[in-house]
């Protein structure tokens, strides 16, 4: 293996990597069980949601991937990076705030609109 | 504190409130809570973020606060679209997440190439870089179609675009794709590097684009949902990439989110993955639609109205139609009026209804129609037979008998809603044209069933008028 240099905290490359985001030594393991319980846990808990709410449901997830925002915050904001690299950064961030902003706003507006009993004109 | 150890714990904090959001979609008295803490979440995930960039010397941050500016004028008028367009919004939405995680992997792989840093270019990291990418800009412009797909955009056909050897050349291009990523894995600061890259990003803009275009209108619900899922797995594949255990695990719950609502929509089409997905259902109704001439009845409003003023429960089934249409309005003066008269009305809502999971509800949420009236197919189907009326508003192919019986239709072996169980019907319907699987209904040409030809929101107007009109009958 490439990787077997037997360090396991090298301070990596000159470039300034971001704390909990540069690329420092990937923690193979440690990654791929968070994905297995995450997995797990993502299943187990939309299997509970509601199928009147499998709409608001998506759009809210829509807004939850924008967590993609992380790393492109991580991309613009390097100093050593070429132009072009932090222009790609920058759009990334566009792309995943709209989706944050259209995502929750959307499902808040559609939750809103579901009641239970006929309302005489009062607002629960 | 260390700045590291400080956003570690933002992360995990940011980690939970993002279960929680979705553990509180359960829901539709809790559901709202989910927002909130998905809101609060996010901003955790960002703070955190800024915190470790700045620790370890960022730079740019004007020009990232106009990207957020930028972002949200985008985003806010999005999110006020009418509720008819929301699987249009949702298709769009997935674009701009695919095409982030695209532009992201780009810019880390070339930063790392420009550095000639082999170590941060280690073979796993290179197979997620080649991962986020595929998914990402295969998400791009696939949801980009779908989303001019379900506006009907002019120049984008709606019905599936098909030729000769389409599975084998997909499969072709996605061998190239593949195989240019083993290149690049094994020797990621070769010379000829960004151009394997770059190749790679045409192949998967391409791909999307071919993935989605043989797929019709009808099929739209799965393709969403699984666009969904892509989009949180390129997230994924940008937490292996970035060693950050937040992305990998929000990632992962929109990616299980989308593979969910994915089964559910196969199984409620009573079709595989595969079969949606490389199968170009349209092909199959070439051979189905004609055979002998039947007869419809057709039947007034005004005669509708005395039926279904003497019922005692009223089965209401919306679909595609009720949702053009903009009837859902309409929908609800009617339900008020039956209700009036002490006649219990409930919807009945198949999962595939509409152009995306969940579409109906909304709809009928949005006319203020409460959710507790609102029963999902497995449950309404036993009470099918009680049903005094039920009224079919533009809905087709999930109410056509056929799926039962006829081993030749392309529905065959698709749940259906039991309409035909009940005593009378009533089918609202805007010409006599087949509907989008291009098959005949069986349950137009039943003895019990009528039609009313017209525009949903006009043939609806029209009943609540005449119920409205006719006093002690």
């Amino acid at each position: 293996m490439r990787e077997g240099t037997g360090t396991t905290s090298a301070a990596p490359g000159p470039q300034g990597h971001a704390a909990g985001g540069g690329h420092g030594q990937l923690d193979l393991m440690g990654a791929l069980f968070v994905f297995m319980l995450a997995t797990f846990i993502g299943i187990m808990v939309i299997q509970r949601v509601s199928r009147l709410l499998h709409t608001p449901l998506m759009s809210l997830t829509n807004a939850i991937s924008a967590i993609a925002v992380v790393g492109a915050l991580i991309v613009s904001a390097g100093k050593e990076a070429p132009t072009f690299i932090t222009v790609l950064g920058l759009v990334a961030i566009v792309c995943s705030t709209t989706n944050i902003v259209s995502g929750f706003f959307i499902t808040d507006r559609m939750l809103k609109m579901f009641k239970k009993r006929e309302n005489g004109g009062a607002a629960k | 504190m260390s700045a590291e150890t400080l956003v570690q714990l933002l992360y995990l904090v940011s980690t939970a409130l993002f279960i929680l959001s979705l553990r509180w979609m359960s829901d539709p008295e809790t559901a709202r809570k989910g927002v909130f803490s998905g809101v609060a979440a996010m901003l955790l995930a960002v703070a955190g973020t800024l915190a470790g960039v700045a620790a370890t010397g960022g730079t740019h941050y004007w020009w990232i606060l106009g990207a957020f500016v930028l972002g949200s004028a985008i985003g806010y008028p999005l999110a006020l679209v009418p509720l008819t367009a929301v699987p249009q919004r949702t298709a769009l939405s997935h674009a701009f997440g695919g095409l982030a995680a695209g532009l992201v992997g780009t810019a880390k792989y070339f930063l790392y190439y420009g550095q000639h840093n082999a170590e941060a270019l280690a073979p796993f990291i290179v197979v997620a870089l080649v991962a986020e990418i595929l998914l990402g800009f295969l998400t791009f412009t696939g949801s980009l179609l779908a989303a001019g797909k379900l506006q009907e955009v002019t120049w984008i056909p709606q019905r599936p675009v098909t030729y000769p050897f389409q599975n084998l050349v997909n499969l072709l291009l996605f061998a190239v794709a593949l195989g240019l990523g083993v290149a690049l894995v094994l020797n990621p600061l070769a010379p000829w590097g960004p151009v394997a890259f770059g190749l790679i990003i045409l192949l998967s803009l391409a791909f999307g684009v071919l993935l989605i275009i043989p797929i019709g209108g009808a099929d739209m619900p799965t393709v969403i949902s699984i666009l969904n899922s892509y989009a949180g797995l390129s997230a994924v594949a940008m937490g292996f990439v970035l060693n950050n255990k937040l992305l990998i695990t929000a990632g992962a719950l929109d990616g299980s989110s989308g593979l969910i609502l994915s089964i559910i929509m196969c199984k409620a089409m009573n079709r595989s993955f595969t079969n949606v997905l490389f199968g170009a259902f349209g092909q199959a109704q070439q051979k189905a639609a004609g055979g002998e001439e039947k007869v419809y009845k057709a039947d007034t409003t005004e005669s509708a109205a005395q039926v279904m003023e003497q019922a005692n429960l009223v089965v209401i089934v919306p679909g595609y139609g009720m949702a053009v249409a903009q009837a859902q309005h309409k929908v609800r003066e009617l339900y008020d009026l039956l209700k009036k008269r002490g006649i219990t009305v409930k919807f009945a809502i198949h999962p595939v209804a509409g152009r995306m999971p969940g579409h109906m509800n909304v709809l009928l949420a949005e006319a203020e129609i409460p959710y507790t009236d609102l029963v999902e197919m497995d449950e309404i189907n036993g009470d099918m037979p009680q049903a005094d009326v039920a009224l079919i508003i533009g809905a087709n192919d999930v109410v056509n008998p056929a799926a039962r019986t006829d081993k030749t239709s392309p529905i065959y072996g698709m749940p259906i809603i039991d309409a035909d169980k009940a005593k009378t019907v009533y089918a609202i319907k805007r010409s006599k044209n087949p509907g989008f699987a291009g098959i005949d209904n069986e349950l137009y040409f039943l003895d019990k069933t009528f039609m009313l030809f017209g525009d949903a929101k006009a043939v609806v107007g029209d009943l609540a008028r005449k119920l409205a009109g006719e006093g002690g009958h």
